[in-house]
């Protein structure tokens, strides 16, 4: 078997036997806004025309947790630690309940943020670094982290057009065009949504960029055209895939 | 950090933290200690490991759906903590009181360990937490704490006899198996972590004897900040 078993960061789930996950699991990181799950959406139907099962997962609440981080968000009642633990909280449930499961069953898990995300937004927070690593050491280290990068100036019109902000404000009904908590608004950075997001996205991406070094992201540059950055994601997710072609032919064979 | 709570803290209140299984009686006996505390006119302030608004809703909503795995749990409880921790544990430990609280983070490693998680995760999971000045665990035999619960209430509760372990579908013979595990990991604890034991056989009045004994002797250094001591004359129990 020329499969390469899964591990984890730290101490990882001692109840869990990593030898049966098959699958592979791609991680596309990138800051708010950078255009990830469109790419994940393409991506997932262009795996699923070669014939590989597909599974999704992104940061977005899983059903656990969806009460408590709405509530929590709500009111100003979180601190670093607590913001910290509710997200590592939220993370370990579609972990366990989602990413594990489809490895098992042989998918490809296209995940839409990790852990990643969550110790850059702990971190411009000001949790502690090491702790923080810590605390998700229960996460499976992926078999690639893409990273798509971009420039604050480029990240800035993305967001702030009139199309994103209309449709969010009128549409969505979420009675803003930029997100509170895209925008960092709970740090009090700027006087406004537009000053604050500057502010927050600015660290966001910093943190970003110091993570690439040690979790061995490989960069794509986001601020090329969509079909420029969706030819370089599959050709890295082909690269993972390459791994395992021998195998996958017996198989289907 | 990582783990705060292997440094003596620098805030000029104290910690006082009691351990043990249910119905080891630590309830009782910090309760004790508290309204002794108080009618020595100390501030004293107590907090038990009682959900919070935070999360409270999530656990019962995840036992309920059976969705909680032993790290969800173990991360449930840990934010109830922190929250707990910021809001109750904190503000009067700064402000230079006495806090007694009853179960700290030993429970959790003792608990969650039982469950299933790494030791040495859990640890770091409360990293952020205050080590106590002192901590008093309550050391029982299971038979005992088992009569002293069944005592005051017919039956067992589902997750206190540890009955989603599936160790036994006897809710008694449950408690029994999953207790006894949990009170290992409570004698590796007290050792690694420094925990006085106290030998909670013995009679109530004997065992709060000592524990005054004890606290007493830790609070000759003790000064309540100069705020908490001017309001100290005007205290009425």
């Amino acid at each position: 078997m020329s499969h390469r078993s899964h591990t984890f960061y730290d101490a990882g789930l001692p109840y869990i036997d990593v030898h049966e996950m098959t699958g592979k699991l791609i991680v596309i990181e990138g800051t708010d806004g950078v255009g990830r799950s469109t790419q994940i959406e393409l991506l997932k139907k262009w795996l699923e025309v070669k014939g590989y099962g597909v599974a999704t997962t992104g940061w977005t609440r899983s059903s656990l947790m969806v009460q408590a981080i709405d509530e929590a968000k709500s009111g100003h009642t979180l601190n670093v630690n607590t913001f910290s633990l509710l997200y590592a909280a939220d993370f370990a449930d579609r972990l366990e309940h989602e990413v594990i499961p489809a490895l098992r069953a042989g998918f490809i898990v296209l995940a839409d943020r990790y852990i990643y995300t969550a110790f850059a937004r702990s971190m411009v927070r000001g949790a502690d670094p090491e702790w923080i690593r810590k605390v998700f050491g229960f996460a499976l280290i992926p078999d690639a982290i893409f990273y798509m990068q971009i420039q604050l100036e480029d990240l800035v019109p993305r967001v702030i057009n009139s199309q994103t902000l209309q449709r969010r404000y009128w549409e969505e009904e979420s009675g803003e065009g930029m997100d509170y908590w895209e925008s960092g608004m709970d740090m009090h950075l700027g006087e406004d949504f537009y000053d604050s997001f500057v502010e927050y996205q600015k660290r966001i991406l910093l943190e970003f960029h110091k993570m690439s070094k040690e979790f061995d992201f490989q960069v794509v540059d986001a601020a090329r055209s969509f079909k420029e950055v969706n030819r370089e994601l599959k050709q890295g997710i082909l690269a993972v895939l390459d791994d395992e072609e021998p195998k996958e032919k017996s198989r289907r064979n | 950090m990582p783990r705060n709570f292997e440094q003596p803290h620098q805030m000029p209140g104290r910690l006082i933290i009691v351990e043990g299984i249910d119905g080891s009686g630590k309830s009782t006996q910090l309760q004790l200690l508290h309204k002794w505390l108080l009618n020595s006119k100390y501030r004293a302030f107590f907090t038990e490991w009682n959900s919070s608004a935070l999360v409270k809703e999530t656990i019962k909503y995840g036992k309920k759906k059976n969705l909680l795995t032993p790290t969800t749990f173990s991360i449930l409880h840990a934010t109830d903590f922190a929250d707990r921790l910021t809001h109750l544990i904190i503000p009067p430990m700064k402000a230079g009181m006495i806090v007694c609280a009853d179960r700290y983070i030993y429970t959790a490693f003792a608990r969650d360990v039982v469950r299933g998680v790494h030791p040495e995760w859990v640890r770091n999971l409360y990293g952020f937490s205050v080590k106590p000045d002192i901590g008093f665990y309550f050391k029982v035999p299971i038979e005992i704490s088992l009569t002293r619960i069944l005592n005051g209430r017919v039956e067992l509760k589902f997750h206190e006899a540890g009955m989603d372990l599936g160790l036994s579908d006897d809710p008694k013979e449950s408690f029994r198996l999953f207790q006894s595990k949990i009170l290992e990991e409570y004698d590796k604890i007290a050792m690694e972590f420094g925990l006085t034991v106290i030998d909670a056989t013995l009679p109530i009045q004997k065992q709060q004897g000592i524990i005054r004994e004890i606290i007493k002797e830790k609070l000759k250094d003790y000064e309540p900040t100069p705020f908490l001591k001017k309001k100290e004359n005007v205290y009425v129990a």
